[in-house]
């Protein structure tokens, strides 16, 4: 079948709409469970369990449709000094087949969104966000030299991730793939044309391709055969979830909230509250919301994102005291809730998650600076049989789970 | 001579690691001591042929007490476990059963033999999962004397006591039908269908020399309820890298602490004198003195092979000879050039990645029984099987896979006795393998490399004696304040500065490390 890109062809105007390896992950999500991202339909989660998927990515490897990822190319004689001024790093240290995480922010140094910036060499540049950041990008070209094109529906993408990613990107390359963390580099797959990075979402050894919608299915398929022997499984967002949390990272829309859509000042925050101020280069002269950043800098932080184990015993006992067996599903869980320490409330979970290799429960958090530092105890509410009460748990360094094989 | 140690450990088992990084973790100068040139015991990982790494004896985790992976950081050490998804039985007439972690995937599959069982089935989980709560404490607590019972003793006896009042009427007949029925007694008042009862009855005998319907063994099927990999009570797993890791990660913890551990390092007796324990004697001479000497090897050959009878008081003696091993299984490990493909579910679909039963029924079980107790082996045994490579692909080649197959039975009292075992080794082997290629032809054909562990192995190779892969039979009377005897269920032994810390003792076998960090707790509060 065809596959109905790019733009403009004839694909039924019903959102969401399919992503270029739609063909592929269709017959394969036996669960039918989908929802939107950014307009396309991501999977969940394969098959009725989540485990396996889970699994795949700490254990062997998992292969993720990250298509609908924001991907806007950057081009042009002063594209390094732009990507400069519109995120927190120095685009213009980035030499060519690197890639740098960055943050978006605004005016008042208060997030807008979080990324990539990869450094394409005579190509340009390519910016990858969570959310559709065109615009926001665009209002700043003015008196650059630069192109923003738009690239999100016309370029497909992979995560391949886990301990085995490497060995089956190389079978499937025929060739080593020598990449490092944060590196980049074009490639030919069989006669396909990809740029493959060694970045992810997952916190383990893992790498992203990149190619053309035409050729998504043939990159698809090669991955699948290659990954085999190798035990490699499709995974979907909900298995994501976890293992990003145990990597300690962000997510806009849930961990912090796009300073522009908020209706109300206390829910913007600024990439030091949110846990990624190692992601802004000051001192390197003025970017969009440098001199916020600068003044906040040198205040102690109001807020910080803090990793939380919570403490199972407590959790065990009390479901103990009502008569039943502990309940911790493995799935990552979206819902807010507050932080105690003694009778003041400090602040507020986020995302949590029970994780598998871990053996623990473990949370990301907004807490008052003052009570963000590592060992601090604080309490979390936790709701049993309908009822309220609060559990034990302890401020810990992210990422909660950092495998050498990340970066070695 | 001055003690350098303030505790020595014999045998670097994962209970003899867990016992010393415990010890360690509070301050404990600790050596241990294993004989092998691997640690861990029978919870070991060996690359026996070249780029497949079998996991020889123990092959899943389940009981590995989830507060010990917290409290000593295996996961910081490089323990990283992976669910068993499902459970698989094939059965002789292309028929097969899939017991999958959707509920209602489950019910489906056991409704094709009986729609009442389907609905049944996860009641019974209910009503195990409560049992197992009453249980689950225990296991943690320093079994009391309930033969000579100080006050300490009566008062745990007393909250024993009330716990089982707590327990709702229902589930109080439950567990003394438990501890009097068979296995097959008990699930025939649930199910009806053959197909669902004889996989689950296998439980109820794996490490016994009991058969399905021999009272007692419904007990044991308890315990299959108590695994608990994931904080929830729920499944069975395996470590990435095979059981081996599992003992790694403790040992590298114990390290972490300040254990010092020795390989090669052969314990030939124990040196008593006045009834007190204080050196350990290597087979080269080395002599090590220490406060405590503490043993992880099962309770015959540390007291007779290790102290010697002359040091025991006589009555003790007798009760640690006329403690149970009779070993029942063995144990075939494959490497194989590509997966099994079963007639009755072809492919490699996910039914591979959980444990595969070969219990055609409750009466096939029963004459592998049967002819166990005239002292031969089954010739149609019961196989329970795992395919790790299909979720771990550090332990074969890419493509390639290894199979472990634990059989049952495989009496170590074989008719011309258990020293004529290696002569049958592998005609019992191919027993095993002439039985699963009945449910999955070509199978043979696939086999790279094949490793018979007869119970007579079991015992020679890995201290296990008799070849009991749980240091002494896991029925009703030999656990708890029972375990290994009476009296002596508190780690502590006869001999003074004795010790002991395994699987022997209270709660007993499986990777479960609790009769490490229980001794290690009781050795931490003895006033020495």
């Amino acid at each position: 079948m065809d596959f109905p890109y790019p733009r403009g062809g004839t694909y039924d105007p019903a959102m969401p709409i399919p992503t270029p390896f739609h063909d592929r992950t269709a017959p394969l999500c036996t669960s039918l469970r989908w929802k939107d991202w950014a307009g396309f339909h991501a999977v969940c989660r394969y098959g009725t369990h989540l485990e396996a998927e889970y699994h795949a990515i700490r254990h062997s490897a998992g292969l993720l449709d990250v298509s609908p990822l924001t991907k806007i190319a950057v081009a042009g004689p002063d594209a390094a000094a732009f990507l400069s001024f519109v995120t927190s790093r120095d685009i213009q240290r980035l030499r060519p087949a690197r890639v740098r995480y960055v943050a978006i922010c605004d005016e008042a140094g208060k997030l807008v969104d979080d990324g990539t910036v990869m450094n394409l060499g005579d190509a340009g540049y390519r910016l990858t966000a969570a959310s559709p950041i065109w615009r926001w990008i665009d209002r700043f070209s003015a008196g650059f030299d630069v192109s923003l094109v738009d690239e999100s529906d016309s370029i497909a993408s992979l995560a391949i991730q886990g301990p085995r990613s490497r060995a089956i990107l190389e079978q499937a390359a025929g060739e080593k793939i020598p990449l490092r963390y944060f590196q980049m580099a074009k490639m030919s797959f069989d006669g396909i044309p990809i740029e493959i990075s060694r970045t992810g979402y997952t916190g383990d050894l893992g790498y992203e391709l990149w190619c053309q919608p035409e050729h998504s299915t043939a990159l698809w398929d090669q991955l699948m055969e290659a990954g085999k022997p190798h035990r490699l499984l499709p995974v979907g967002l909900d298995a994501l979830d976890i293992v990003r949390i145990e990597a300690g990272f962000v997510l806009q829309g849930i961990d912090y909230y796009s300073a522009p859509t908020c209706l109300i000042e206390s829910r913007k925050s600024s990439p030091f509250e949110a846990g990624i101020g190692f992601a802004v280069d000051l001192g390197r002269g003025s970017f969009v919301g440098s001199e916020a950043l600068e003044r906040e800098k040198r205040m102690p932080p109001r807020w910080k994102l803090v990793g939380l184990e919570l403490s199972l015993p407590d959790i065990e006992k009390l479901y103990s005291s009502v008569g039943l067996p502990p309940v911790l599903p493995i799935e990552a869980c979206r819902t807010s809730r507050p932080v105690h320490r003694r009778s003041r409330q400090v602040g507020y979970i986020t995302s949590s998650t029970f994780s598998p290799i871990l053996k623990s429960a473990i949370a990301l958090a907004t807490v008052e600076g003052s009570v963000g530092e590592p060992g601090t105890g604080l309490e979390v509410e936790f709701t049993i049989e309908h009822v309220h009460h609060r559990i034990p748990a302890t401020v810990v360094e992210r990422p909660f789970f950092d495998p050498p094989r990340k970066r070695n | 001579m001055a003690a350098v140690y303030d505790q020595v450990i014999i045998g670097g088992g994962h209970n003899g690691l867990t016992c010393a990084a415990y010890l360690a973790r509070a301050g404990r100068k600790v050596l241990v001591l294993e004989a092998r040139h691997v640690l861990g015991g029978a919870a070991v990982t060996e690359e026996v042929f070249p780029g497949f790494k079998y996991s020889v004896c123990s092959y899943v985790v389940s009981l590995l007490r989830p507060e010990i992976i917290r409290e000593l950081e295996l996961t910081r050490h490089g323990l990283e476990l992976i669910p068993l998804e499902c459970s698989f039985s094939p059965f002789p007439d292309g028929s097969s059963l899939v017991r999958w972690p959707d509920q209602e995937q489950t019910r489906r599959e056991i409704a094709r033999f009986s729609r009442r069982d389907a609905e049944t089935y996860p009641l019974f989980g209910d009503a195990m999962m409560r049992l197992a709560r009453f249980v689950r404490p225990i296991l943690e607590m320093t079994p009391p004397d309930a033969i000579d019972p100080g006050l300490g003793d009566l008062l745990d006896l007393l909250k024993l006591g009330r716990r089982f009042r707590q327990l709702d009427p229902v589930d109080r007949l439950r567990k003394i039908q438990m501890f009097t029925m068979s296995a097959v007694d008990f699930l025939d008042r649930w199910f009806e269908s053959d197909a669902l009862k004889a996989p689950m009855a296998v439980s109820g005998i794996i490490g016994t020399f009991l058969g399905v319907r021999s009272p007692g063994t419904a007990y044991v099927l308890l315990h299959h309820y108590m695994g608990e990999i994931d904080g929830a009570s729920r499944s069975w797993g395996f470590a990435r890298g095979g059981t081996g890791a599992v003992s790694c990660a403790i040992a590298d913890a114990a390290r972490s602490f300040g254990a010092e551990i020795r390989t090669e390092a052969p314990v030939a007796r124990i040196d008593v004198r006045n009834g007190e324990a204080r050196t350990v004697v290597l087979e080269d001479g080395t002599e090590i003195s220490a406060r405590q000497i503490v043993s992880a090897v099962d309770p015959r050959r540390t007291f007779f092979g290790l102290v010697g009878r002359e040091h025991l008081d006589p009555d003790f003696a007798t009760s640690i000879e006329r403690f149970k091993y009779r070993g029942s299984s063995g144990k075939v490990n494959l490497a194989l050039d590509r997966l099994p493909n079963f007639t009755s579910r072809p492919g490699d679909g996910p039914h591979l990645r959980g444990d595969i039963a070969i219990a055609p029924s409750i009466d096939a079980l029963e004459r592998a029984y049967d002819e166990a107790k005239y002292g031969r082996w089954s010739s149609r045994p019961y196989l329970n099987i795992v395919i790790p490579s299909v979720v771990d692909p550090t332990i074969a080649p890419p493509g390639k896979h290894v199979m472990s197959i634990f059989v049952q039975y495989a009496p170590y009292q074989l008719e011309g006795g258990p020293e004529s075992w290696p002569q049958h080794r592998e005609a019992f082997g191919d027993t095993v393998i002439e039985t699963l290629e009945e449910y999955c032809p070509g199978l043979s054909d696939s086999i790279l490399h094949r490793q018979v562990l007869t119970p007579w192995d079991l015992e020679q190779e890995f201290g296990l004696t008799e070849g009991n892969i749980f240091h002494g039979e896991l029925s009703l009377e030999q656990l708890f304040f029972l375990r290994p005897t009476a009296g002596w269920a508190r780690y502590k032994t006869p001999v003074k500065n004795l010790w002991m810390c395994a699987s022997g003792t209270h709660p007993g076998g499986g990777v479960m490390g609790a009769p490490g960090r229980n001794a290690a707790r009781a050795l931490l509060k003895a006033r020495v």
